[in-house]
């Protein structure tokens, strides 16, 4: 049933879109329940002919697609450096502010995200708990999301129990964080936003954090190093790093680049830098380097048609990584080293051989 | 612009003039309350008390706000009182396993409950019957009478009295539904008004009121529904003797069906669906010509036509043939010597169900979701398995930090159950109808039926499976 209406939502806003198109009129996708049954059928896509104007149609045109890349629109260009966030950027962005909390909006694909985020993020967690308390299990632990946007993954982990500092350096951002977790007294206890930095807060929160959350941020970092310097510089001894992001594969620059900026034009074209994408072995590489022990890599996969992501063993989109800060002690043997998938790069490494380990390590 | 741009599904305010006062996504402007509850249930029937019941004994339901609202008084008990009631349930091992998961099915078992281990379903119009049992003589189902589910609920509740509250005597009066998603200042929280004034916010509201679901006519979802021109007289009888009494008997006349179900050595429980006017004659009959029309309900072969009855030979010594292993004789019920003063009781049959089990913040369970015939025992039972899946549902949720209304939890808990309960509603009005006449082509296509389905032993124990679920 629900794929269902997924389906009809989409190919009714879908069919909305063509219509204001050929019409000439201000888009309204949604009202059409007279054309849920037609529209059905017509899920499949096709590629616009003309050239991408930017334009009031084509934020329509955009807003009404779930493809599997919708969250390329992410609005954060985060700098750790100087240099400031792209303003231009910004302001095509700030008009999807107020979409963050639409579940079937341009943000669904990051919603849903959270299906496997948040038991990623509270399973690693628990691990380093002897127990926790039932309905509150990240009750006691600090946690600072990096780049929390409009406060997706923040508010879970704030119903989780946990308390959450959630930095984003666009204002908007913040603020529509704010009136969002306004109305759940609970929430309004557990949840702090701020609109600012990374940098700007590392002196007073050193050493306070159990884990720090960094989602679908790294990849638009322009120094990384600085970047995780700074992250685990905020963790205590022993709190983990938590990282989703995309690989830097030919996959994602076919998929990712040709096809969403230039061919789709789903995502304005230069929002995306292939170059920036990290890939899992060179961000190990900077973990290991920083003293954050890596624990797990694991692939994600969404589905556009569903709605739905999934665990995979393939990290060549999109991955979680997973990485702890070492306690100063000397830990002879790194925990569980899972490295999943293949890139261009590596084939010529075996990808389940632990001498990998060793090889990046040099 | 951004409103217009909601799910078609909302079907929001421009489009609903004309359905009625509560029937709007009126916004909320209000001042904030202090408390918003994680789930409120408006209905504190069998269903609706096992859901808040199911919840408070969630493990991940611990710091979360639960509240259960009834419109009528507390019923307690100082003692179990002697005298059965009238109106009893058919409880399956599923519905069983779900009241003993919160520790409810330990105070029925203290109180008073019937095992039955066979059941027996057999035509007035033919000599076909059907007979259930399990294999390892297992108990097919447990017949409770609904005050004594009620109070072991009752006290479950108290029990977590932390994390739910009751409130009895409170009926809501009035709902507002939040829209899709924030808009400046509108609250994203379900508010109902109750009959004193008093209001309240909660993030999930469960509609669990009845089939004339006030909850689901304020949402405005379409409901499927028709009246059976039948009434279901209810009663509790004295058997003849005292016998063991565990098997639960079931007679399809042309009129309805009339079952005899277990509550005792010596009691038995009556549920006769019949004519309006037939159910009214039933219940204003002097007691002795009750017990001569039900006796002979059960026995006489006055429907029996020479055709029918040659027909079903045929087919039986062809089932001999083939499967020459036992072959079940129909037995006959044991006769009845009076009945229970004042405990006649009639009351409408009908069917329904709604279009839509869930909104945004909003779902349906029980009879507010579906109401079905009670030939087949599995009215309350669909609702306790509509709790089984949306507590499964709502607990996975919550162990996630999900907001508990949101639609992507919900709608998996509709599609498990309205896959469920669509087909066995179908079956139950197909096998009502199938049943309601006497013309012989449809008897003997039912009479071929019946005796075919007994004699294959693997799809008697789909049904059996389907229906203990």
């Amino acid at each position: 049933m629900w794929g269902g209406r997924k389906l009809s939502s989409f190919g009714n806003r879908f069919l909305g879109v063509l219509r204001s198109r050929c019409w000439s009129t201000q888009a309204e996708g949604a009202r059409l329940t007279s054309s849920a049954g037609e529209c059905q059928n017509q899920v499949s896509w096709t590629p616009q002919t003309k050239p991408w104007v930017f334009s009031e149609y084509r934020i329509m045109w955009f807003k009404s697609c779930r493809m599997t890349f919708a969250f390329y629109l992410l609005p954060r260009l985060y700098s750790t450096s100087q240099t400031t966030v792209d303003n231009s950027e910004i302001k095509t962005f700030l008009a999807l502010a107020h979409r963050w909390w639409d579940e079937q909006g341009v943000y669904a694909p990051l919603h849903s995200m959270n299906d496997l985020r948040v038991p990623f993020i509270r399973d690693n967690l628990l691990k380093t708990v002897a127990h926790h308390q039932s309905g509150k299990p990240l009750s006691g632990m600090k946690i600072l999301d990096v780049g929390c946007g409009g406060g997706l993954l923040s508010e879970p982990l704030g119903r989780l129990g946990a308390s959450v500092i959630g930095i984003d350096p666009v204002d908007e951002n913040i603020k529509i964080a704010q009136h969002h977790k306004s109305f759940d007294p609970v929430l309004d206890k557990r949840i702090e936003y701020r609109a600012c930095s990374l940098e700007e807060i590392v002196e007073e929160t050193a050493e306070t954090c159990d884990a720090v959350v960094a989602s679908e941020v790294v990849e638009h970092v322009i120094d990384l190093e600085t970047f995780i310097q700074c992250c685990c510089q905020v963790l205590k001894p022993g709190g983990s790093l938590f990282i989703t992001t995309i690989n830097k594969t030919q996959l994602s620059y076919a998929l990712g680049i040709v096809f969403s900026e230039q061919i789709a034009g789903i995502v304005p074209k230069g929002t995306h830098t292939w170059e920036k994408f990290v890939s899992p072995e060179k961000l190990e590489s900077i973990l290991e380097s920083n003293g954050l022990s890596v624990q797990t890599v694991a692939g994600m996969l969404y589905n556009p048609l569903s709605g739905y992501w999934h665990w995979s063993e393939n990290t060549s989109l999109n991955y979680a990584a997973h990485a702890v800060k070492s306690t100063g002690q000397e830990h002879p043997v790194p925990a569980e080293f899972v490295f999943k998938g293949e890139t261009e790069e590596l084939r010529d490494k075996d990808s389940t051989n632990p001498g990998v380990q060793e090889e990046l390590k040099k | 612009m951004a409103a217009r741009l909601a799910v078609s599904r909302w079907r929001a305010a421009p489009s609903a003039a004309g359905r009625g006062p509560l029937l709007s996504c009126r916004r909320w402007s209000g001042a904030k309350a202090d408390t918003v509850y994680d789930v409120v249930v408006s209905g504190g029937g069998l269903v609706g008390a096992a859901m808040a019941c199911a919840l408070g004994y969630d493990i991940h339901f611990h710091d979360k706000k639960i509240l259960l609202l009834e419109a009528g008084p507390k019923k307690v008990w100082e003692k179990l009182p002697e005298t059965y009631s009238n109106r009893v349930s058919s409880i399956s091992p599923g519905s069983a396993t779900l009241l003993s998961s919160f520790g409810a099915w330990d105070h029925i078992c203290n109180m008073r409950y019937r095992a039955f281990r066979r059941m027996q379903v057999w035509d007035a119009c033919s000599e076909a019957l059907i007979m259930f049992d399990k294999d390892n003589l297992d108990d097919m189902g447990y017949i409770v009478e609904n005050d004594v589910i009620m109070c072991a609920l009752t006290k479950q509740l108290e029990a977590v009295s932390d994390r739910v509250t009751v409130l009895y005597r409170s009926k809501a009066v009035s709902y507002t539904w939040p829209y899709p998603f924030t808009m400046a200042d509108s609250s994203p929280w379900v508010h109902i008004t109750l009959g004193d004034g008093s209001t309240l916010q909660t993030k999930l509201l469960i509609g669990a009121d009845g089939h004339n679901s006030g909850v689901r006519q304020a949402a405005g979802i379409q409901n499927v529904s028709w009246n059976y021109d039948q009434s279901a007289v209810v009663a509790t009888l004295h058997l003849s003797e005292a016998t063991e009494n565990n098997v639960a008997w079931q007679r399809f006349l042309p009129s309805g069906p009339i079952a005899l179900l277990p509550l005792s050595d010596t009691l038995s429980s009556l549920v006769w669906s019949t004519s309006h006017e037939h159910a009214a004659e039933l219940v204003g009959m002097d007691e002795e010509k009750f017990v001569d029309t039900i006796n002979s309900a059960f026995w006489s072969d006055a429907n029996h036509t020479d055709f029918i009855d040659s027909a079903s030979t045929v087919l039986q010594s062809v089932v001999g043939f083939l499967r020459p292993t036992k072959v079940s004789a129909r037995q006959l019920p044991p006769s009845v010597a009076r009945v229970d003063a004042r405990s006649r009781v009639l009351f409408p049959l009908g069917l329904g169900h709604a279009a839509e089990y869930v909104r945004p913040r909003l779902a349906l369970i029980g009879d507010a979701a579906h109401r079905v015939h009670p030939l087949a025992g599995q009215g309350v039972n669909m609702g306790f398995g509509d709790v089984s899946s949306l507590v499964h549902h709502l607990s996975a949720a919550a162990f996630n930090g999900k907001d508990l209304g949101s639609m992507s939890h919900l709608t998996g808990y509709e599609t498990d159950r309205q896959r469920h309960n669509t087909a066995l509603l179908a079956a139950t009005d197909l096998l009502k109808r199938l049943y309601s006449t006497s013309a012989a082509p449809l008897v003997l296509l039912r009479t071929w039926g019946l005796q075919a389905t007994n004699a294959v032993s693997p799809l008697k124990e789909q049904i059996m499976a389907f229906a203990s679920k």
